[in-house]
């Protein structure tokens, strides 16, 4: 019932709006309006609301850029992302300088000059001076704004130093996981997409390879403050990419090609706690490559601490051999032992050799 | 020498032809349906375009509601959406990325690339350089029919049980290569990558065609220097469609390779669904290489041709020489140039070696020169007008505006430094949906107005147009603006809900603004629908040329018949913008004009034109001709 209404209204709405348009057309043919293609009485009304629009919208524009600052400006923690932020805001500053008074000038133009009877327009087909002035300009401009940002992604993207922390992130549908290298060896184990399985192995961890016997899993991603740390990414099925904005840091993790990211945490989670005032504030990661049903949710807590607290945490973590003592098995047996310590598993070699040997 | 004697021998054929036509009616079929007639292969270009619009448009509304107002009951849209609601009311969110992989294909392809090119390519070349009809009218024709087939396939997989395809109109793989990842990798992605072949050939029949037309089918005098900027605007468009849909083609049949014959082009290391797959080897980066080698030149296929018609109208409308005119062919040539050397500005952070990133960072920021001269040039061409705003006009400045704003955040996002947070934002969806949606959008709109009296004989209501204008300008500047924020704050595209980052928790208000905005400026094209439709059947008689154009199409007949002119074609002798001249009585002087019917208004160099002008009955061309050599 309430559609048939609806329908019944909206049909009304249309219909009066068509009479509208009708009897205005009448009226014009009868006030002799029409036939005068050159321009038409409207043209002052254009031409006028262009002013209105410029005036209106360039308000607005600056109004909300400036009361609003806050919202859109997402506090920076991390080296790089003091450099891209500046960068951000200077190419920000010369654009929004040569946006503004290109449009006035646009928007006056179209004012002053609009039509008027007897009026003749300026012929002014070309001026050599003026196109090389526009092109030479624009290009110093350009070139200025590449070289600053050629500097800044040559040092983002230069290779990490040895004593960098290395984290790795592995994206699949529809989270993230992060392995560590284990405080024993602080060497990332071998990884094979061939080994994964739905059982434990997620990591698809190689367990000849002695670096990784003490790996360890963790649900979020943890982080030294002043530190270098180097992200490996990688994908288990599909693209995905690490986003983490505080950070200014976006990477895709693809699968078959691991990619990496080096950044410097520049503020503690506590500390941006205390800046924002906001003893709720947490960093998180998302993922900005689509990679299926799931994408918007994919998201990992950051937590970003002091050095001291963050040895500490390392130490805390259980191996993800010790989490999963099954895969023991697949430790060469010449390595067992060695594999056992690393990990920090209890020693029972009764139960595990006997096994072995079956 | 040989040039010149194919192309008298073109003109006498083409005269053979038009008399022919002439003569004898032909049936329905071959005259609405499968027509060789360049003018009607336009509009059915125009309408399948409108068509397309009009559904690209709606899609973008539904998931624009659940943007808008994430808590929303959508259960009312059940009649349409069916099993794509789920039983709490909501969107899902599988169908939620089809609906913006299908927004964008339809846009960017079916309504910018066939729409735009399709319409006025065709219907402006022959009318414009003095030609009978395209090179070729029956290729011309299967150019119409494979898009056409093109769009069955990929408006059918629409209603498939597993939707069409969703992993964004990028189709990167592995997610469009395994159907174990996204539903709409099944038998929609097969019909995408179907219907998108079909629309390659498509465009490239046709491309070869405009290429063909503009180089060997001008008329007496009509040299390249004076050739409308919306015809060197078509060229251009023509050729980079040519060099670079067939490696978007070559992108596809990998990809299908890869999807049903087991081939690891983009494939390797992959374990998903709780098995390792065997594929090993192949890179998912090599398709995005060859993906934006045909996708960055497409963002200039949808924008030359729209630069091409507004400064056609802008010119007109001012009354006015276009400003610069050998500049505007230049800047149009140089960015045709640079657009195949720019592709991986789209791929800074795929993990693509950073040295390529800084190689391609300079090459796009130089883009931005040409760009520029563009737009000083159009605000020049307005200084000291005399400007008519008709609806036309009023779509082409809109144009020049969004191409200003949009154009302007590239120089954020060509910057590699700064792209690594802007990379995949709304920052960047504001960025193409203004510089390259919208301004695409209004050159067609602007076109629509502008040449519709030639299409159909009839005027379109000036009011409703100004309307139409008014609301689709700020609308869109309400849609799109707001996402410059939303992007820098970093929310990610492709999301189907944000409220699970407490990051990203905030603009609610600026979102529900865009979606209310979003829906009032697809309300506003019914406005013009109306219009439209109305105009065509309803609208009042044409004048010969309404708009005091200089461009040979208003030298046709009211309702130009196949062959266009009524007896000989009419030579040119001058470029198409000698508006305001000083000296003239009139303030245009058309191309077909000769220098010595306007003593009084030529320049120095033009009256010695004069002598050549007199000897030229006959054989005119072949003075242009060696002229040139």
């Amino acid at each position: 019932m309430t559609s048939l209404v609806i329908f019944i209204g909206v049909v009304l709405v249309l219909a009066i709006l068509y009479m509208i348009f009708r009897v205005s057309n009448l009226v014009s043919i009868a006030k002799g309006d029409v036939g005068n293609e050159k321009a038409s009485s409207a043209n002052k009304i254009n031409a006028a609301l262009f002013i209105v629009f410029m005036v209106g919208s360039l308000g607005w524009f600056f109004w909300y850029s400036i009361v609003h600052f806050d919202s859109y400006h997402l506090p920076i923690a991390s080296e790089h992302g003091k450099v891209t932020d500046t960068l951000f805001w200077v190419t920000m500053g010369i654009t929004v300088v040569a946006f503004v008074i290109i449009s006035i000038i646009m928007f006056i133009f179209i004012y002053k000059y609009q039509y008027r009877e007897g009026q003749k327009a300026k012929y002014f087909p070309d001026s050599h001076v003026l196109e090389l002035a526009w092109t030479i300009i624009p290009a110093i401009v350009l070139a200025v704004l590449i070289f600053t940002g050629l500097r800044a992604w040559n040092d983002i993207t230069s290779p990490a130093s040895k004593e960098a922390e290395v984290i790795e992130m592995i994206g699949q549908q529809f989270a993230w996981s992060v392995r560590y290298p284990g405080v024993k060896d602080n060497i990332l184990g071998k990884v094979n997409y061939k080994l994964i399985d739905n059982f434990g192995n997620e990591f698809g961890l190689d367990l000849t390879d002695k670096n990784s016997f003490d790996d360890f899993k963790s649900l979020e991603l943890h982080l030294p403050v002043d530190k270098e740390i180097l992200l490996k990414i990688r994908a288990k099925d599909v693209l995905h990419s690490v986003f983490l904005p505080h950070f200014r840091l976006k990477m895709d993790a693809v699968p078959g090609m691991p990619t990496q990211f080096k950044f410097k945490a520049t503020k503690t989670t506590a500390q941006m706690r205390d800046e924002l005032g906001n003893p709720d504030f947490n960093y998180e990661m998302a993922c900005t490559e689509v990679c299926g049903k799931g994408h918007f949710s994919m998201k990992m807590a950051v937590v970003v601490e002091d050095q001291a607290t963050y040895e500490r945490w390392k130490a805390s973590q259980e191996a993800w051999l010790k989490q999963n003592p099954d895969y023991l098995k697949k430790v060469p047996s010449a390595l067992q032992e060695a594999a056992m310590i690393k990990a920090g598993m209890e020693k029972d070699p009764g139960s595990s050799v006997a096994e072995l040997k079956e | 020498m040989a040039t010149t004697d194919i192309h008298q021998h073109q003109q006498v054929h083409d005269h053979d032809d038009h008399d022919e036509h002439e003569h004898h009616e032909t049936n329905f079929w071959r005259s609405y349906i499968f027509s060789e007639d360049h003018k009607v292969i336009a509009k059915q270009f125009l309408i399948t375009g409108i068509f397309w619009a009009l559904l690209g448009g709606m899609l973008s509304v539904i998931f624009r509601l659940q943007l808008g107002f994430p808590g929303m009951n959508l259960e009312w849209l059940k009649p349409v959406l069916g099993g794509w609601i789920t039983p709490d009311g909501k969107l899902d969110p599988e169908f939620y990325l089809a609906l913006v992989t299908m927004h964008g294909t339809i846009m960017v392809f079916f309504v910018l690339t066939a729409g735009l090119s399709g319409t006025f390519s065709n219907f402006l070349i022959p009318l414009q350089i003095g030609a009978r009809d395209m090179a070729s009218g029956f290729m011309n024709m299967l150019s119409y029919w494979f898009f056409f087939l093109s769009s069955v396939v990929m408006f059918t997989s629409l209603f498939l049980e597993t939707g069409p395809a969703g992993g964004g109109w990028t189709i990167y793989p592995p997610l469009s290569a395994l159907p174990q990842a996204i539903k709409g990798s099944g038998l929609g992605m097969t019909m995408w990558l179907v219907a998108m072949a079909l629309f390659i050939v498509s465009s490239l029949l046709g491309g070869i065609n405009y290429i063909t037309t503009v180089i060997n089918l001008r008329t007496k005098g009509m040299s390249f220097t004076r050739m409308p900027l919306t015809i060197w605007a078509f060229l251009f468009t023509a050729i980079i469609g040519v060099l670079s849909f067939p490696v978007l083609f070559a992108a596809a049949l990998l990809l299908i390779f890869d999807r049903s014959f087991g081939t690891s082009f983009y494939l390797s290391d992959i374990y998903i669904g709780g098995e390792a797959l065997a594929h090993d080897g192949g890179s998912p980066i090599l398709f995005q290489h060859l993906f934006w080698f045909l996708g960055h030149p497409e963002v200039y296929i949808v924008l030359l041709p729209a630069l091409g018609l507004s400064s056609e109208i802008i010119a007109t409308n001012s009354r006015k020489p276009i400003f610069g005119y050998k500049a505007m062919i230049g800047s149009m040539l140089f960015i045709a140039i640079l657009s195949f050397v720019v592709w991986a500005h789209h791929m800074f952070v795929t993990g693509m070696n950073p040295f390529l990133g800084s190689i391609f960072m300079l090459l796009t920021l130089i883009i931005a020169v040409p760009s520029a001269v563009k737009i000083f040039n159009y605000v020049t061409t307005l200084w000291k007008g005399n400007i008519r705003f008709t609806p036309a006009m009023l779509f082409s400045i809109g144009l020049v505006s969004f191409f200003l704003t949009g154009g302007i955040t590239g120089i954020f996002l060509g910057n590699s430094a700064i792209d690594i947070q802007l990379h995949d934002t709304y920052f960047v969806v504001a960025h193409f949906h203004l510089v390259m949606g919208s301004a695409s959008f209004f050159g067609m709109m602007a076109g629509v107005y502008h040449w519709f009296p030639k299409m159909f004989g009839r005027m379109m209501d000036h009011k409703l147009g100004y309307i139409h204008f008014w609301l689709t300008f700020v609308g869109v500047y309400l849609v799109f603006f707001p996402m410059h924020y939303i992007g820098i704050a970093g929310f990610p595209r492709r999301y189907y809900s944000w409220t699970n980052f407490e990051t990203f928790s905030g603009f609610t208000d600026l979102n529900m603004l865009v979606s209310v905005a979003a829906i009032v400026t697809l309300s506003a094209q019914f406005i013009f629908l109306f219009n439209f439709f109305y105009s065509i059947f309803r609208g009042r008689v044409a004048p010969a040329n309404p708009w005091e154009s200089n461009t040979l199409e208003w030298t046709t007949p009211l309702h130009p018949g196949h062959g266009n002119w009524v007896g000989e074609i009419p030579s040119v002798y001058r470029w198409p913008y000698d508006y305001s001249k000083p000296g003239a009585k009139e303030d245009y002087i058309p191309q077909h004009i000769p220098y010595s019917e306007t003593p009084e208004s030529n320049l120095p160099h033009e009256n010695e034109l004069i002598k050549l002008e007199s000897t030229s009955d006959g054989d005119g061309a072949i003075v242009i001709e060696n002229d040139k050599h």
